[in-house]
């Protein structure tokens, strides 16, 4: 090996952090002026590899700091400190449509990250890297608890923060995929939010009976979370994406039981049969099927499935009667669903009802539909099976990974800003009571 | 009417180096209110220690250990890292203990927590509380049992291809394979050998002389992932005697650098490595006005003006780092480290000595951040007699010694293990 870079020395810190934490990656003794591509090698669970690399040139004192140098080549470019993780892909010869999904949140993701002399782009397991280094990525803080939860016929887990707590609490809803995915719960618990993860299409119910849940399912998960003697029961808030995001309007404007200090909608509608629960969701669904397009790579596009916006009352929530603060997020690029429309027409039913001083919108260019917590892998398309569905298909998602994962890095700070703001606020500090039991 | 919300307490990072520092905030507290932050650890061993400071809560109702003013408890003033470096075992615990984590794959968990008030804190639930998980190992270093050769140890190694600079880690009289400092070198980009020489719990020493140290010495080099041309040496007291003797007396190990804590340069009179501790007899026995603890410091001071064979420390040829702590009670080690320098001018060498004595720090100088032993529970090696030692020193200078020496060491070793040697110079 040249001589020269036997001394390269590689650093990542923090080398353990949390999934939503920023690392700082240097490298030292490098000749000044050389190439050098940084590159991040991860093995997920369902074992496929991904991979991610950025073309940096050396300063004159040998250093790159890749916090503040500029990538030049590679998977990303410009000044991206989270870019090796963010924009990593399958590794070429990888089954087509893979989406990146932890399961198991009591264990890390475990990226190596690996410095390699000149530009490079690929053939990297051909190499030896001048240097590596290993870091963890962690959806769960040390402490935060997981709790399956299975009373009352539900399918969920609870992460509760570290700590006597009270806590304020949340129910957490993904989309039509259906499967109990815990990983924004976990995150959520490790800041201070106790939070029910919470399945509604593929329960354990609806996988004995065939038979989807109603809306009263999502009333009873409320109560569980607000009878839990950790939780501060007046202090819940509801987050959903997709489909998720109807049932979480719904509860908000509809249901007697549910009492939210705030709501979160990540790429939803506001259109629905008002009156009727997941299954009507799903009828209304396959009766517009035929409105489905595809891309000239054959990925299914749903986002026209509920266009045009319907005139009629009752196939639409009436958000001029919601009465907590909601965030709305959208990627103007979302294939799957109209967010954009739906979000239009729910500012404009807001403005006309006198609430829209509740609604706080976020629009972000370029992204599409998946947004999710950041520095996770953007997935524009990918075999998707929607739950009671037979086979899986290629979707299109929509979004370009730059902007994509710089919008779900700038919302996951909003929404938890959100969060903290409504969730904590309004208290009186002086009336620290001395149980909260 | 909705319910308050508890304070929220926050840790960060929440799982570190124990290299590393953490900011504890305390946040939704009623402006100008007395708490108490608090640590818990549970040992290994199932022994508690504790830490905490006393704080009023700022006009926000935050509280900020890093930038606030501790009033009272284990530790005052500003001090971020307080809640670690001033633990001590919680009331009514045995006594003499001290903490040395084993197992090196798991970390050290400690709870910090936010009390109402100051007097009594202790009386009432915590208001709220988070975990902390403190590694000696960074994620990807790995851990390699060294039983070949007659030689028993474990290697550290970085993650990475390498090939790395490397050191062996030499412990003291007290013995038994310790793994810690070794596996935080590796986190820190240097392979380290860490040395079993004396056994803890047996009369007889493993090591029977300089032979065993020259095979563990081989043993590093010949690794495939060590650079053969930079190898070091790293040792605490009895472990320093030895540093010096490899370096002095064995011209087959020539250590790139060396680096000696708590310093001991005397020999035994039988001139091999293995009698020393038997060689410090009960006759130079000094017992301290505390009950039964051993002060060996004096006895070190007489042997100083004795005519007591020493390493020829003249002979060494290698960078050499010296710390020692002025209110070490265990070894007269800032007079030693003296005479160390004043033989090695003898010889025209001195110019490769950077020496550091820190003010107020005892014997057992660690890395940071962990507490701080004034005198612990210690079996002699020989007669197995348990006594209780005196290593002195006083808390807080001795944690800020340990916090330095070590940033010291680190840039001492990334000097003269990964330099070049045109590039070497004193510190």
């Amino acid at each position: 090996m040249d001589n020269r870079l036997s001394r390269v020395k590689l650093s990542v810190h923090p080398s353990r952090a949390l999934v939503d934490e920023k690392f700082v990656i240097l490298v030292q003794n490098v000749p000044p002026g050389s190439p050098m591509t940084l590159h991040a090698l991860h093995g997920s669970e369902d074992g496929h590899s991904w991979e991610a690399c950025g073309h940096y040139v050396a300063d004159s004192s040998g250093n790159i700091n890749a916090a503040v140098d500029c990538s030049v080549g590679g998977s990303y470019f410009g000044v991206e400190p989270m870019g090796l993780l963010w924009s990593l892909k399958p590794v070429p010869g990888s089954k087509p449509g893979l989406r990146m999904r932890k399961k198991d949140v009591q264990t890390p993701m475990v990226v190596t990250i690996s410095v390699f002399n000149g530009h490079h782009s690929e053939a990297f397991v051909d190499q030896v890297p001048l240097a590596s280094w290993v870091v963890e990525r962690w959806y769960m803080a040390p402490g935060v608890r997981r709790i399956p939860v299975t009373e009352q016929q539900l399918t969920g887990t609870l992460f509760l923060p570290p700590g006597p707590g009270p806590f304020p609490g949340l129910l957490d809803l993904w989309g039509g995929g259906g499967q109990l995915m815990e990983y924004r719960s976990a995150l959520l618990a490790s800041h201070g939010i106790a939070s029910l993860a919470l399945d509604y299409l593929t329960n354990e119910f609806t996988t004995r009976t065939g038979k989807m849940v109603d809306n009263q399912y999502f009333e009873t998960a409320y109560r569980v979370l607000q009878q839990h003697p950790q939780v501060l029961g007046s202090r819940i808030a509801m987050l959903g994406l997709s489909l998720g995001s109807v049932f979480t309007l719904k509860m908000a404007i509809y249901s007697p039981v549910v009492k939210l200090r705030c709501a979160i909608c990540i790429s939803g509608s506001h259109i629905q049969p008002v009156s009727g629960g997941p299954q009507e969701m799903m009828d209304l669904f396959t009766s517009n099927i035929e409105k489905i397009n595809f891309s000239e790579q054959n990925e299914m596009i749903w986002r026209g499935v509920l266009l045009p916006l319907p005139s009629d009352p009752s196939l639409k929530a009436d958000v001029g009667r919601l009465r907590c603060p909601l965030l709305l997020l959208v990627g103007e690029d979302d294939q799957n669903w109209c967010t954009q429309e739906s979000a239009a027409d729910m500012k404009q039913m807001m403005a006309k009802a006198g609430n829209d001083h509740l609604l706080t919108l976020l629009s972000y260019p370029e992204t599409g539909h998946l947004i999710e917590p950041p520095y996770t892998p953007h997935t524009p398309s990918s075999m998707y099976r929607g739950a009671g569905v037979g086979q899986k298909t290629m979707v299109l998602w929509g979004g370009k990974t730059p902007e994509h994962s710089a919008a779900q890095e700038d919302s996951w700070r909003k929404i938890l800003t959100f969060l903290k703001k409504n969730l904590y606020g309004g208290s009186d500090p002086q009336a620290i009571h001395p149980s909260h039991l | 009417m909705s319910e308050a919300v508890p304070p929220v307490l926050s840790v960060r990072p929440s799982r570190a180096l124990v290299d590393e520092k953490f900011s504890v905030q305390v946040e939704n507290l009623p402006p100008g209110c007395p708490v108490t932050v608090r640590s818990l650890f549970q040992s290994e061993d199932k022994d508690f220690w504790e830490a905490y400071g006393h704080y009023v809560s700022d006009h926000r109702g935050t509280v900020s250990v890093s930038e606030d003013v501790s009033v009272g408890g284990t530790y005052t003033g500003k001090e971020q890292m307080g809640l670690i470096w001033s633990m001590r075992p919680v009331p009514g615990s045995r006594e003499g203990l001290r903490l040395r984590k084993r197992d090196m794959c798991t970390p050290m968990l400690v709870t910090i927590s936010v009390h109402r008030g100051h007097q009594g804190f202790r009386d009432q639930t915590a208001l709220a509380s988070a975990l902390v998980e403190r590694w000696y190992m960074a994620p990807g270093v790995q851990r390699i049992e060294v039983r070949e050769k007659g030689v028993r140890g474990t290697l550290f190694l970085p993650p990475g291809p390498g090939p790395f600079p490397a050191l062996l880690d030499l412990w003291g009289g007290g013995g038994g394979l310790q793994e810690y400092r070794a596996a935080l070198l590796a986190s820190r980009g240097f392979g380290a050998l860490a040395l079993e020489y004396l056994k803890a719990d047996d009369s007889k020493p493993i090591a029977m002389d300089g032979k065993y140290f020259e095979t563990a010495f081989e043993i590093i080099k010949g690794h495939p992932q060590v650079a053969p041309d930079r190898v070091g040496i790293i040792g605490l007291c009895f472990g320093t005697l030895v540093t010096l003797s490899l370096a002095a007396e064995y011209p087959t190990i020539k250590p790139r650098c060396i680096v000696c804590i708590s310093n001991v340069h005397h020999k035994s009179t039988k001139n091999t490595v293995s009698e020393f501790p038997e060689e410090v007899p009960e006759k130079f026995e000094t017992v301290s006005a505390m009950k039964n603890v051993l002060v060996w410091r004096d006895m070190g001071l007489a042997v100083l003006q004795m005519p007591h064979p020493k390493i020829p420390v003249g002979n060494i040829d290698c960078p050499m780092l010296l710390i020692n702590g002025t209110d070490d009670q265990n070894w007269p080690t800032v007079e030693v480290a003296s005479d160390i320098i004043k033989m090695m001018r003898e010889t025209g060498k001195d110019s490769l000595v950077t020496r550091v004595d820190y003010p107020d720090a005892g014997h057992l100088i660690e890395p940071p951040f962990s507490p701080h032993f004034r005198a612990t529970n210690f079996m002699l090696s020989g007669t197995r007699k348990k006594v209780m030692m005196l290593w002195g020193g006083k808390t807080k200078p001795h944690a800020d010694a340990q916090e330095d020496s070590w940033r010291r060491i680190l840039s001492f070793l990334q000097l003269h293990l990964c330099g070049d040697p045109s590039l070497n110079a004193k510190l």
